[in-house]
């Protein structure tokens, strides 16, 4: 019965989705105030239903009900309970549920904090981001209906694919959703204001705590996704450009370039038109990334299931949501107003450049991922891009970018006196030359790269602080500002993540017997021998390491090489002693024929300050969202 | 309405163009790098009689057409019937690679659903399999008179196929 009930509030959902998207705007076209109140009630009953569905479903995978094909496919009785949920977004069409599902929590929390917001406005954002939803539900109930039943149903199921059976996976999906779906927002703000023909100032300070929010939950969820894939999948990588990496990653670049942009919009008025074809782009190239991911044109080592006419309605859902934005975009944003004038060395002009390169990277990453799909359309060949090509043009964009990153922020919106911030800055060049320098020498080898990289970083970290100090000077700083800093510091603390894995870590494939030892990285590491470990659905052979360091009391690692009951593919599980400046990687390998077990380690300096600098990136969205313009906003609201 | 504008709605048609092409292409099937090289040697016992090996050596100077095949196939079991019709038609001969097997089933399966094998080769280990690259049972090979691949199909084949693409090609590479 339960499922039915899902079923049926999917069916209801859509119907009152519909209403929500179609009623508010024409009401608030022609005006009529009694449609254009049906907004927040309509999207406050359609989170109910998906609500209902959602919970439905879960219900499902919590009861092992197996006459649930989706059920089936992607649970297993023997499964802990923490996986079975997790499974709800395990496969395609319990992953769209959650897709629409946390856009309704967004259209709700729209819904319910824009009280002060122009009716018209609300109603607008309100019914465009009915009509996303409506799209979506129409796409599940037509070609992925998660509650199809199976008669008769399965004794058991068919187990979620072992790789998925992580923590990862209950945390990753939501987070990175979140952040994906939270452009709709942005998206539907800049509809709005193209429909009413008002691109102002105001449109843009509405979406900018919006389009925070979901860059943070972006964030967020690719930098668990790239945790995750680190320790599970057993490689030791922590990105691998691939097609579905670079879905969640693109709109992430041009997102941030919509922050800086809707920045100006904000402030000064300007950028009116770019910075709404970003907040459209952001969105679209989310709903491309689920065309890729979801249609499988491309190949990838997400391999989901494919089916042609999924493609084809998402390709045709793709063209009218992008196509009708972008013919509306050039219908009306001529008729934007320009900003106000500001000169050729102005924050506005840094913050433009900065915005170009974010966009020519994120073009050149989606030329990447798209290119082998452009070919073999041209028939001209089967071609794969690898990380070759995405590091040898990515990483040359982002170097400006690190530069301009340590500048932008002195500069002073209109006209800025660019000579009076060299002068302030000369000692955070001098530091980062020296940092350039010192480091790969202090690390023992001289690359150019690695210089590149500490000199960038320290650049950024230098400016940074020398700004906060003279911000302290003044008086207390915003939110805003401190957010910006911490953000910007969490670059920096990516790149020296990223640099010092690139030029220093190191990798050995060995074959290890019982007692003997491998050193990687000035640590000593042991087999101490490998048993066999009973797991609730699987059978692992646990190896145990000693790992030491100039013989300092030694630290046991359990690396496992799991083979799950439902699946012959074996499953590495790497145990990594995780450290600030260091991690130590173990992972094992197959066992050969002397009783003898192959063994990768890895010696990985600074890993974590990747997924740290995320972090930071993250927690500096958080400040920003959390400054006292937005909150005076609530106060005027409840008054 | 200035035509600055129009440029990001017009690049997404074209990049709609593009995907909806791509829909229709399949980013798995990959041209196989044994196309017009020596198809690799092998010399293992035949399934039938298992005292007797078979080399595609032998089958020099004729076209012929190698089939993976396996009894856990259930694709294999799709494809039999348009095999039998290959055989049938007496064009070239048809050798089967039984490719990761048990030897009983293997034979099981061709005393009920009939042989179209002149023989098979037993690829008990498939480490024939790995020289050939094979990563979808079934597969299908046409190989010239010099033992030069021309030709490979992974995945069942069909009478369409058969009739558009098998019975012209080895024709030609017969008068050749």
């Amino acid at each position: 019965m339960i499922p039915e009930f899902g079923h049926y509030a999917l069916i209801l959902a859509l119907c009152i989705a519909l209403i929500q998207g179609i009623l508010p705007l024409i009401g608030a076209h022609q005006g009529r105030r009694e449609w254009l109140m049906l907004a927040r009630p309509a999207a406050q009953v359609v989170f109910l239903l998906l609500f209902i569905a959602f919970v439905s479903l879960a219900w499902s995978f919590y009861a092992n009900d197996f006459s649930v094909l989706y059920v089936a496919e992607h649970s297993n009785s023997q499964m802990p309970l923490v996986y079975r949920l997790g499974a709800v977004w395990g496969g395609h069409e319990g992953s769209l549920l959650l897709w629409i599902f946390l856009l309704s929590i967004w259209t709700i929390l729209v819904a319910q904090l824009s009280k002060a917001l122009d009716e018209f406005m609300v109603a607008r954002v309100i019914g465009v981001l009915g009509l996303v939803t409506s799209g979506l539900l129409l796409f599940v109930l037509t070609t992925s209906n998660p509650f199809a039943r199976l008669l008769p149903a399965a004794q058991d199921g068919r187990s979620l694919n072992p790789l998925l059976q992580d923590p990862g996976l209950v945390f990753h999906p939501p987070m990175l959703y979140m952040g994906y779906v939270g452009f709709s927002v942005a998206f539907a703000f800049a509809i709005a204001s193209l429909l009413s023909g008002r691109l102002d100032a105001a449109w843009a300070r509405w979406s900018r705590p919006w389009t925070t929010a979901a860059w943070v939950f972006l964030t967020l969820g690719i930098a668990l996704g790239s945790w995750w894939a680190y320790y599970e999948l057993g490689w030791g990588g922590w990105w691998f450009w691939d097609p579905v990496e670079n879905a969640s990653f693109i709109p992430w670049l041009v997102g941030t370039a919509l922050l800086h942009s809707l920045a100006v919009t904000e402030k000064r008025g300007g950028f009116k038109s770019w910075t709404v074809l970003l907040a459209i782009t952001a969105f679209s190239l989310s709903l491309l990334g689920t065309f890729l991911v979801r249609s499988g044109v491309l190949t990838s080592v997400h391999a989901f299931a494919t089916d042609p006419k999924r493609g084809i309605f998402i390709l045709i859902f793709l063209s009218l949501v992008v196509g009708s934005s972008l013919a509306l975009y050039a219908w009306r944003a001529p008729k934007s107003t320009m900003g106000g004038k500001f000169s050729l060395s102005s924050r506005e002009t840094l913050i433009l450049l900065g915005n170009v390169f974010l966009v020519v990277s994120a073009g050149s990453v989606l030329l990447g991922t798209l290119y082998p799909l452009l070919i073999d359309a041209l028939h001209l060949g089967k071609i794969s891009v690898g990380p070759p090509y995405f590091n040898s043009v990515f990483v040359p964009i982002m170097i400006p970018l690190l530069v301009l990153m340590g500048i932008g922020p002195w500069a002073n919106w209109k006209n800025t006196d660019l000579l009076a911030i060299i002068k302030r800055l000369w000692i955070a060049g001098v530091i980062a030359i020296i940092a350039g320098i010192a480091i790969p020498l202090i690390m023992g080898e001289f690359t150019w790269l690695a210089s590149i990289g500490f000199l960038l970083a320290f650049w950024v970290i230098t400016s940074g602080c020398l700004q906060l100090i003279r911000q302290a000077k003044v008086g207390k700083p915003t939110r805003s500002f401190i957010g910006m800093q911490f953000a910007h510091l969490g670059i920096a603390v990516f790149v020296i993540g990223v640099t010092m894995v690139g030029a220093y870590q190191e990798e050995k494939d060995v074959r290890m017997l019982a007692g003997e030892t491998v050193s990687v990285g000035g640590y000593q590491i042991q087999l101490e021998g490998v048993s066999s470990v009973p797991g609730p659905n699987y059978n692992a052979m646990r190896g145990t390491f000693l790992l030491s360091k100039n013989g300092a009391s030694p630290t046991t690692l359990y690396p496992e090489k799991r083979s799950y009951f439902s699946s012959s593919m074996p499953m590495t599980e790497a145990a990594i002693d995780a450290g600030l400046t260091r991690d130590i990687y173990v992972s094992l390998g197959e066992e050969l024929d002397d009783k003898s077990w192959a063994v990768r380690v890895y010696y990985k300096p600074f890993v974590d300050w990747i997924w740290g600098g995320c972090l930071l990136m993250a927690l500096g969205g958080i400040f920003a969202i959390s400054d006292k313009r937005y909150r005076m906003k609530l106060k005027r609201q409840a008054s | 309405m200035k035509a600055k504008f129009l440029i990001p709605l017009l690049l997404f048609i074209i990049l709609v163009v593009f995907l909806a092409i791509g829909l229709n292409r399949d980013p798995h099937e990959v041209p196989s790098p044994l196309i017009n090289k020596p198809a690799p040697a092998f010399d293992i016992a035949q399934l039938e009689q298992p005292n007797k090996n078979f080399s595609p050596a032998s089958m020099k100077g004729q076209v012929w057409i190698l089939n993976v095949w396996a009894s856990w196939c259930v694709a294999c079991r799709e494809e039999h019937p348009v095999l039998v019709e290959l055989a049938n038609s007496q064009i070239a001969p048809v050798i089967g690679l039984d490719y990761k097997d048990k030897r009983e089933q293997a034979l099981a399966m061709l005393a009920t659903q009939g042989n179209p094998y002149t023989l098979s080769a037993f690829d008990a280990n498939g480490r024939v399999g790995i020289d050939y690259g094979v990563y979808g049972v079934p597969e299908t090979y046409i190989i010239d008179k010099a033992g030069i691949i021309r030709f490979k199909h992974i995945g069942p084949i069909n009478s369409q196929l058969l009739n558009q693409k098998i019975y012209p090609l080895v024709s030609e590479l017969k008068k050749s």
